[in-house]
């Protein structure tokens, strides 16, 4: 999930009467607008939701941008180019959404930088051969589907909005990757073995986007009565390792989870937890690439200050230069 | 202007019958042999040029300094990517002796490359990106113009499918060395900086061999020595309006790219570039 352990700000007690019919709109399955009035709490959720949403969006380039210049084909790069300018498209859409509720995207940007705000675990792993091209595609994209699906329905006008845009090419994403790691998984042994190794090294923490089970979670709970969170982590870690597995065996990989059944009678796929320990190591910044990916993201910013600051003077020397002209002509 | 949506398994398949029905046109040049070499050689100056401009665009991809900018510097890299695949494939098919633009891009060594030293220089700062995207789309621009009325019906198909992006690319770079030209000190001093750095390199865009020349004769594209006095009223005009000195006209040209005597840093583009192709050979990916 590109949102993890999102606190929701709520009380689940006793509602006042504008609470209750704001919540009675959510049951009706209308979309609230920014306009609107919303309990804090909501907006305050949502903010850190959709921010931390934008935010993986961002820093997801990172992982696959390490490969756009050593892509294989022209067609292979321009796809790859494709797919990770997508990602930026997915984060502006978000700020904007976001900016509906009040926050600045200069204002989520600090909060990222300086730690406060958090992406997605799944972007502090390295990305070490081509093949994890695919494998990021299939699996991670595959994962976010997962989520950002049922996230159409939310109840949030503008969020749900970007999610309807955003899900028409995340499918594209999971196809491509898929695609690569079909030619992979049917190529030469050495790209095989880089199929399979990615498949080992990406399984788990995909595993861990959904984040740790929520059934006992008090902020899941009211987050779902606003609809802003649409089905529980168990939920989706399922539906995941559901749709996944047949795919990997279409491949003719194997998952590398030793535990892996299927139960004829529910359907469903009894499998491993992931090594949660692991998990919050890399939420508190201890994953592998916490430190690089964090710090290309605030070099691009620093660096890019100037550039910034260039088109701020420049419009408004423009501004003051259109209003003399106009005086000058009256 | 590529988007994201030109990615679209459909539009591929679209694009792909598009592409096989254009082979149809019946074009003399290509099957040519007296002028093979030479059209051969200018093909790859044209698809190696926006090969390595496109690869270093992308380089900024995911590092922008703003995120409007990352996916406009993205979207350009595709374009170029794009046109590569054109020039290329069609140099291919001309020397005919079964590569691939694929092939051509991920098997040849810098000796053989035939791309402008003005892309191949390291992107640098955002200055250095946009001043070099500009004085390189200012003769871009209007060389593709020139070719779509080319002898060679290939050759002006091409041009006119990449001349709509490049008018964008000159439009965008134009309006930001304007902009940055004559926004801070800090801004300007850099896109001064950028110039000055770039400049050198410049000349080279002008500078016709035996290629051109048979290239010119066939009627296949303009010399390039014709394209000087349109490119400098442009760039004038742009820097004028940026605030920006013109560098003395006296800098000495920096050449050879064209004829695949390269700067140092071509080398390591290719070390990256190539890395699959030449580490897994036969591979397909
Ligand atoms: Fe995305
Ligand atoms: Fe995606």
């Amino acid at each position: 999930m590109y949102a993890q352990m999102v606190e929701s700000e709520g009380n689940r007690g006793d509602l006042t009467a504008q609470e209750r019919a704001f919540q009675d709109r959510i049951d009706a399955g209308e979309k609230i607008e920014p306009k609107e009035w919303m309990p804090e709490g909501y907006r305050k959720t949502l903010i850190r939701q959709m921010g931390q949403h934008a935010h993986s969006e961002i820093v997801g380039q990172l992982p696959e941008g390490n490969w756009i210049t050593r892509a294989p084909t022209l067609e292979r790069k321009a796809i790859l180019l494709a797919k990770v300018q997508d990602e930026a498209g997915h984060g502006l859409y978000l700020y904007s959404a976001a900016e509906t509720l009040g926050v600045t995207r200069d204002e989520l940007f600090e909060a990222l930088h300086s730690g406060k705000m958090k992406y997605s675990s799944i972007f502090n792993y390295p990305t070490l051969t081509w093949a994890d091209m695919g494998a990021v595609g299939w699996l991670v994209d595959g994962a976010a589907i997962m989520n950002q699906v049922p996230l159409q329905r939310t109840s949030y006008g503008p969020y749900s909005r970007a999610m309807i845009r955003i899900c028409k090419e995340e499918s594209f994403h999971q196809r491509q990757g898929y695609a690569i790691m079909m030619k992979m998984a049917a190529g030469t042994p050495e790209q095989k073995e880089m199929a399979q190794d990615a498949l080992n090294r990406f399984w788990y923490p995909a595993l861990m986007m959904f984040g740790p089970s929520d059934k006992d979670s008090v902020h899941s709970e009211q987050s779902m009565a606003w609809k802003i969170k649409m089905n529980t982590n168990d939920e989706l870690r399922q539906k995941f390792v559901n749709e996944t597995v047949p795919q990997a065996e279409l491949l003719g990989l194997t998952v590398p989870d030793e535990n892996l059944t299927y139960d004829e009678q529910t359907g469903d796929y009894s499998f491993s937890e992931p090594d949660w320990a692991e998990f919050f190591e890399v939420i508190k910044g201890n994953g592998p690439c916490n430190r690089e990916r964090l710090q290309a993201r605030r070099d691009a910013w620093s660096e890019g200050e100037w550039f910034r600051d260039g088109l701020t003077a420049y419009a408004e020397k423009s501004a003051k230069r259109r209003a003399a002209a106009a005086l000058a002509a009256e | 202007m590529s988007s994201p949506s030109d990615m679209n398994t459909g539009d591929v398949v679209e694009l792909a019958a598009k592409e096989a029905a254009q082979q149809d046109v019946p074009d003399h040049h290509v099957t040519d042999v007296a002028l093979k070499p030479a059209f051969f050689d200018w093909l790859c100056r044209m698809g190696d040029t926006t090969l390595i401009l496109g690869h270093r665009t992308s380089e900024w991809c995911g590092h922008g300094p703003a995120l409007e900018e990352d996916i406009a510097q993205a979207n350009i890299a595709l374009d170029l990517i794009g046109h590569t695949q054109m020039w290329l494939g069609l140099a291919a098919e001309v020397e005919d002796e079964g590569r691939t633009a694929d092939t051509l891009a991920y098997l040849r060594d810098a000796m053989k490359f035939r791309n402008l030293l003005l892309v191949e220089l390291p992107k640098g700062d955002m200055a250095v990106t946009i001043m070099r995207q500009f004085l390189f789309d200012a003769w871009h621009h209007d060389y593709l113009g020139k070719l779509t009325g080319s002898s060679s019906p290939r050759v002006a198909e091409i041009a006119a499918k990449a001349l709509k992006e490049v008018t964008y690319h000159l439009e965008r770079s134009s309006d930001l060395v304007v902009r940055l030209g004559d926004g801070t000190d800090a801004s300007r001093r850099r896109m001064q900086d950028a110039l000055e750095l770039l400049w050198p390199y410049t000349g080279e865009m002008f500078v016709s061999d035996e290629v051109d020349r048979a290239i010119a004769e066939a009627g296949i594209a303009p010399l390039v020595e014709d394209l000087h006095a349109d490119w400098t009223e442009t760039v004038t005009e742009i820097l004028k309006e940026a605030t920006l000195e013109l560098p003395s006209g006296t800098a000495y040209a920096q050449k050879g790219g064209r004829t695949g005597r390269h700067t140092e840093h071509l080398g390591f583009v290719l070390a990256e570039m190539q890395f699959l192709q030449r580490a897994y050979p036969g591979a397909s990916w």
